[in-house]
Formats: C-alpha cells, structure tokens, sequence
C-alpha cells in the first residue's frame, strides 16, 4: 500500500483534546475565581476551605454529568431534584428499620442499593415517557419534579429525620488521602462516564441521537433505548448524590434535599460546554461547570453577600455560557 | 382582456446562487391557471416575490394594470392576493370564526370584538362555499380539507382577486379534492383568478385553464391546457424535445449489461398507505433497478416500505429467503438492506459529528467488542474507505459537515457500504453534488453492484435512470404501472411511460 502523508494518521486524541479544550473559558472563569478569592476572601487559602467546597461541589457535580447525558441526547431533566430526595428519604427509613438495625451491615448496604433502584425505577418512567410515548422533554419530567417530592415528604410524614450511622455517613464524610470521599467518587464516575461517551457503543449513539435524531434511526440506531439509558443513568446519579448529601447532614429533610438541583445540574451543563440542542457530552465540562457554580456561590457568601443576591449571579453564570455558546456557533 | 397580473423578467439570487433568470407569469381574470416545474425550477420563489416574502432582484411586476409594491403578507393580502399554503398557516386550536376573521374583527366601542357579528360573518361567508359548520368549533376539530376550505374562505372573504394555492391536494383525499375543485370551480365563477401549483398533471387537466412551466429559474412555456397532452408538460418541465433524444452515454454507468442472477429481493402488492398503495419490484442480483416517477409518485415511500421504515399495511416484501419485511432500519441493516436518504441534511449526516463517527454509524454493532468500538479497526476501515472512494478531507476527524456536498455523500455512501449490503436503496445519490463527485459516485455503484448485489435506484434525472438502470420499474400515484427493460430504454420511452401514455405499452 502506498504511504499517504494524510494527517488523518495523527491520534484522534487531538480530537478530544479541542473538545476539552473548547472549555477554556469555563478554565479561564474558573482561575479568575480562584485569584479573586485568594485575594480578598479571607481563609480562602485554608485546606477547611477546601474540604468545604469539594464536599459540596461533589453532589452538583454527579448530578450536572448524568444531566450532561440527557442534554446531550436533545432532552432535559428536571425531576433530578425530586429523586435526591426520594432516595435520601428512603435511606435512614431502610437502615432504622427493625431489620436494619438487627444486621446493621445488611441495613447499610441495602439503604444505598435499595434507594438507588427506586432512582433507576424513576428514571425509566422519565425514560419511556421520552422515548416511546414521546412525551416532550420538560413536560415529561415536570411529572416527578412535582410527585417525587411529594412521595419523599409522604414517606417521611415531612419530618425531619436524624440519624447517628457511621458506616452510612462515610458516603458523606469519609476521607481517603485526606480528601472527602465523595469527591473521588466524583471524579471515578467522571472517568467512568468519559470513558463511556468516547470509547462506547452507547456514547456514541447518545452523540449521534442528539446530533440528528433521524439520522441515527436510519443507521440502524437503537434510539429508544439508549433515550432510556440515559434517563436511568441520570436518575441513578441523582439518587446517589441524594443520599451524600443525607450522609452529610446525618439528616434527611425531604423538603430541602436537591431543592433547585436542577437548575444547578442544568447551569453547570450548560457552562461546562453541553449544547442544549444535543449531540455533546463534555464529562469534564460539567465537573467544571458545578466548581464554577459551587466557587461563585461560595465567593458570595463568604463575602458576606446575601443568598438571594447568589441566585442572581448564578443567573448571569448562565446567561454569559449560553451567549457564548451562541456565538460559537456558525 | 388585461391580465389581472403580469410578471416579466423575474430575476432573483441567493448569495450568488441563481433561483430566477428571466421568469414571467400572466394570469387573467377569473382563470385557473396552473404553475408547473421540477423541484428547484424557481416556482415557490417566484410566488415569494409575488407576495412579498422576498424582493425581486429586477423585473416588472403588475397587478391590475398597475405596478405592485408588496413588501410582506399584509400588504399582498391588501392588494387582493392570498396565498393558501402546503402547511396551513392558520391556527388550530381557535375557533373557526376566530381564524377567519383574525386581524380583521369586527369591533364594539373601538375595544371589543364583537362576537355575535364576527359569528354570523363567518357562518355567511362559509355557507357561499356550500360549508355548514359550527364556526365555534376549533378550526383542528375538522378535516384538513374543510381547514383548507376555511383558508380559502378567509382569503375570499377579504376580497382577494388572486387566490394562490400551493399543492392543494397533497393531503385530501378523493371525495375532498372534488369539494375543494368545486370551490375553484366557484371562485372562477366570480372572477377571482387561482395561480394552481401542483404536482398532479391529472389535476390540472381537471381544473385549469392554462398551464406555465418552469425550468431552471426560466419560464420556458405558457399554453392553454385544451390540446396540450400530458406528454408536452413533462416534456416542458424537463427541457426535452420527446421527438430527439438519443441515449448517448452521458453518465459513468455504461450500458446495464442484462445479468440476471437469483432474485435478491422481491416486493408483491405492497402499501404503505395513501402515497404508496401498490409497489411490485423485483430485484436480482448484480442488477441496478430503478425506480421511475414523477415527484409525489411514491418513489420515496417505496424505498421507505422496502427498509422498513414505513410499515406494510398490503403485500409482503421478501429479501432472498427471509419471510417477511424488515419492521425496523435495524433489522433491514441486520438482513443486509442499506438506504442512502434523499435528504442528506435532515435524514444522512450527523453535522458535528466526525467523518470517521458518520462513515461507521450504520456499522457501529460490528464494531464493538463487548459494547466498546474497536477503534484501531474503526481507524483502519475509514481511512480505507477515504482512500477507496477518494473522499476529500483534511483528517478523519474532520467534522462532516466542513466537507463539501459531494464528499459528504461519499462519505454517508461509505456508510453504507460499509455493512457490506446486499441490497442497497439509493434515494437521489448524486443530487446536490458537483459533476465530477456523480461520475465517481456512479462508479461506486457500478462496482458494487458487479461484485453480485443489488441497488434499487431512484433519480429524478432522466439520463441516471435510463443509462445506469438495468430495468426502470416506474410509479404513478402510488403504484406500479409499467416496467422497462435494458437494453432499449430511451429517455423519449420514459417520458412517455411517465405521463403513463398507453402507447408506451403498445
């Protein structure tokens, strides 16, 4: 065979090297922030801080990726909220109960599998509402951002309930190399869902889907379920990051779980580079996108800023991603 | 008489692109007169600039003795011309009275619509085209034809002396065409002027008065419908003269050298539904069997019924043994059936995606191992590809849609090819690309199918079909009427099949 000098020889890893680094304004924001806060906030240069902020920004980010999935296939996912607390309501129910207590290793491990299948089993509603009864997106979902809650607080009698359970509180306050448990879990779920959207079957339909929908179908594309799959993994991410943040408190509040998580998940998509419109699936992007959320939030607060005046400057977040999405385009 | 419009020296372009080069048009006074064209002759622009969606480059433009300024909707509302269009732009979910008289309401005090009388207007006016319906009902309540009627009635009521009404048919059926004829018949009547753009030559033999075609952004024939034959329309709209065509060798398929292997895939009696109500077909190995038609003949829902993208209501599709159709894309992929869709944008390409992740979509399964794609396989059956067809790129990685037309149908023809099919569907493979990307992708087809597989083939170009089909199965509304046969298939004997005159047979 002749030798052609086509650069097509280059590893396609450059590739995905442009696609990371389409996010280099959310890197640039990102350092902005982190140099405005060691300026002026005071402690900000203190390894408190830092726990702090990655214990928090852990649950945005396991919700934004699995919300990246959906978003990458043209869809939405409101109801993400909505299951944290149906699966953080779940947990102390599982391992306070009588049989729980009486095999309190059991009870830990199925207060973590059991409320993550309820999670799988909202997921697939979410899903076969999209995909085979082709229900829109947003109206589809809506249906458990509205019921899930409401099932959580019924199942709580909209009690707060506290808890004292070590094992299960590691979920939320372990350390492994003196870093929070769950932002290594965090980071393993993002290497995992990476390695899921650029070297498999199933990422790469969710690309194709939400590049062109009719496209895909046409290839042979198995479009129902992997709309499915996606939902279920969403909704399975949320059901966990639910019972961190239950694990956190040593507390479940169904009323406060994932309240406005979705609007979080969905900013720190957006701003992490998913196109609403579909067809990409940045991982990273969407871990980048929660520490901008999480480090504005912070900035805020810890400078004294009130909660409602955060909310507007995580709107203006959104706003600045979208415009520069806009322009991207040609 | 004096025409109540006459347009003259139409000219109009797009970013340099010529959609009109001396176009004209004269309608008269109460008379049906009919658009026709090939897709891309320039009709539904030349319509636009009439009613002011876009403007003219040059031209003259006179309505009613006077020259127009239109420069949108209302304004052509104003001076008397309405537009009826394919998709209806009314609004479903309000009521009847509330689409008729929208932007024009009877008012009570300067403020209120005053109901009772918009009501009573609406029944009146509807009742003149023989309609009798609840006016308060939600317009989507009732049948497209009686949503068109109501359209028309609209138009009518203010006052419009040109009604322009665009594929008016494409989804009535028969009792509900002969009503919406009836309301033509009515309009002409009362001196309203219809501009009549169909597809369906029966139609306009039915209805019209005089019938101008165009081609290629020209207007190249005015007649009257009386004494034209089917015949000298389609021999208008495509720019031939039916008494001198030879088949000279015009294309890169060489003559279709009449091998007939075993069958491949046969199609008896199949339906799909109003567009497609009885395909035979049958396709042998090493054969290329093309599909003939006019637009709106069911060429499409054919290739759509044989991948099984369109479920068969009558008939059965076998493919070698298998018993029954293909029930999904899958599973026609899973049998060895590949389908090149006419709409590349819509149907073909997925835009952001790589060339190398476009070429290997419809073979992804094959590629994976344990749900992950094999890339060092994937890289190596690309580049493959790319060298094989000559595909221009810089990179496989590559966006597909930096390319240009013709590549992309290289690559989305790879795609294809890469399943290693047996059957290949191909629905306008070379439409949109330049000259010499069709000659290659003509080879490519050639040469598949050499190597013993099938292509049903479907070209709205006369001289793809004649010289590169072994056979030319053609359809007329939805069925198959005739088969011709290579060697011997001239373009003279298509047309003729086309209009499906008798003599073709004979």
């Amino acid at each position: 065979m002749m030798v052609q000098d086509l650069p097509a020889a280059r590893p396609p890893r450059r590739a995905q090297w442009r696609k990371l680094a389409r996010g280099n304004g959310g890197v640039a924001a990102l350092i902005a922030l982190l140099v405005f806060n060691a300026l002026v906030t005071p402690n900000f240069l203190q390894l408190q801080t830092l726990f702090v902020n990655i214990s928090q920004v852990a649950t945005i980010a396991i919700v934004a990726m699995g919300m990246t999935l959906v978003i990458a296939t043209g869809g939405i996912d409101l109801s993400v909220g909505a299951v944290m607390a149906l699966a953080g309501a779940l947990a102390p129910l599982i391992f306070q109960s009588a049989l729980g207590t009486a095999y309190p290793g059991l009870g830990v491990a199925a207060a973590i599998v059991l409320p993550l299948l309820a999670a799988v089993a909202c997921g697939l509603f979410n899903g076969v509402m999209v995909a085979v009864l082709r229900v829109q997106p947003i109206i589809a979902t809506l249906i458990l951002f509205i019921s899930g809650r409401g099932i959580a607080q019924v199942l709580t009698n909209g009690n707060l309930q506290t808890f004292k359970n070590p094992a299960f509180s590691y979920l939320g306050t372990g350390k492994i190399l003196g870093l929070p448990f769950q932002g290594w879990l965090a980071l393993a779920i993002a290497v995992a869902l990476f390695w899921v959207v650029t070297r498999t079957l199933f990422g790469r339909y969710v690309l194709a889907i939400g590049g062109n929908e009719r496209a895909a179908h046409l290839a042979g594309g198995p479009v129902r379920r992997v709309k499915i799959g996606v939902y279920v993994i969403c909704a399975a991410l949320a059901g966990l990051a639910g019972l961190i943040v239950v694990a956190i408190n040593s507390a479940s509040d169904a009323a406060r779980n994932g309240n406005l998580m979705e609007l979080d998940a969905i900013a720190a998509a957006v701003v992490g580079g998913a196109l609403l419109q579909g067809g990409r699936a940045p991982v990273f992007g969407a871990i980048l996108g929660a520490l901008i959320i999480q480090l504005v939030k912070y900035t805020l607060l810890a400078n004294g800023v009130e909660d409602e005046v955060a909310l507007i400057a995580k709107a203006a977040i959104i706003l600045a991603a979208v415009y520069v999405q806009q322009t991207r385009k040609e | 008489m004096q025409p109540l419009l006459s347009m003259t020296g139409v000219e109009k372009a797009f970013n340099g692109a010529t959609a009109l080069a001396g176009a004209s048009l004269e309608i008269l006074p109460g008379e049906v007169h009919a658009l026709i064209g090939q897709n891309g002759a320039g009709k539904s622009t030349l319509i636009k600039i009439l009613t002011g969606v876009y403007r003219r480059d040059a031209g003259q433009v006179l309505f009613r003795g006077a020259p127009a300024r239109i420069a949108g909707p209302r304004e052509a509302q104003e001076a008397g011309i309405a537009t009826i269009y394919q998709e209806l732009n009314l609004v479903p979910l309000r009521s009847v009275t509330e689409n008729m008289i929208m932007g024009y309401e009877p008012k009570r005090l300067g403020v209120f619509i005053d109901w009772r009388e918009a009501h009573r207007r609406a029944r009146e006016i509807l009742m003149r085209f023989g309609i009798d319906i609840d006016v308060r009902a939600p317009l989507g309540s009732y049948s497209t034809a009686i949503q068109q009627l109501v359209a028309i009635a609209r138009a009518v009521s203010l006052d419009a002396r040109l009604v322009i009404m665009d594929e008016p048919t494409s989804s009535l059926d028969a009792s509900e065409i002969e009503v919406l004829f009836g309301v033509v018949r009515g309009l002409r009547a009362a001196g309203v002027s219809v501009l009549y753009v169909s597809h369906f030559l029966d139609e306009l033999f039915a209805i019209c008065d005089r019938v101008t075609t165009m081609r290629d952004g020209r207007t190249v024939d005015c007649r009257p419908i009386a004494g034209a034959t089917k015949l000298d329309l389609i021999g208008a709209m495509l720019g031939r003269d039916t008494a001198e065509i030879a088949a000279d060798g015009m294309t890169e398929f060489g003559g279709g050298a009449a091998r007939q292997g075993e069958i491949l895939l046969r199609a008896e009696g199949v339906a799909t539904g109003p567009r497609l109500s009885r395909l035979d077909l049958t396709l042998h190995r090493g054969e290329i069997v093309g599909l003939g038609g006019l637009l709106g003949s069911g060429r499409t829902e054919a290739a759509r019924a044989l991948f099984g993208e369109d479920p068969v209501t009558a008939g059965a599709i076998r493919l070698k043994d298998a018993p029954s159709a293909p029930a999904t894309p899958a599973q026609a992929i899973a049998r060895g059936i590949g389908f090149l869709s006419e709409d590349r944008k819509a149907e073909g390409i997925v835009p952001g995606m790589s060339v190398r992740e476009n070429l290997t979509l419809a073979l992804l399964p094959r590629l994976a191992r344990n749900g992950q794609v094999d890339r060092a396989r994937e890289r190596a059956l690309v580049q493959r590809f790319i060298d094989a067809l000559g595909i221009k790129t810089a990179d496989m990685e590559q966006p597909i849609r930096e390319l240009s037309g013709g590549n992309q149908q290289k690559v989305l023809l790879a795609r294809w090819l890469a399943i290693e099919p047996e059957v290949l569907i191909l629905d306008e493979p070379t439409r949109g690309v330049d000259v010499g990307a069709k000659r290659e992708i003509q080879a490519i087809i050639r040469d598949f199918v050499g190597q013993g597989h099938g292509v049903v083939l479907i070209s709205s170009e006369f001289e793809e079909l004649v010289e590169g089909a072994d056979r030319i199965v053609v359809l007329n509304e939805g069925r198959t009427v005739t088969e011709l046969a290579n060697p011997g298939i001239t373009e003279d004997r298509l047309v003729r099949a086309l209009a499906h005159d008798r003599r073709v047979t004979a």
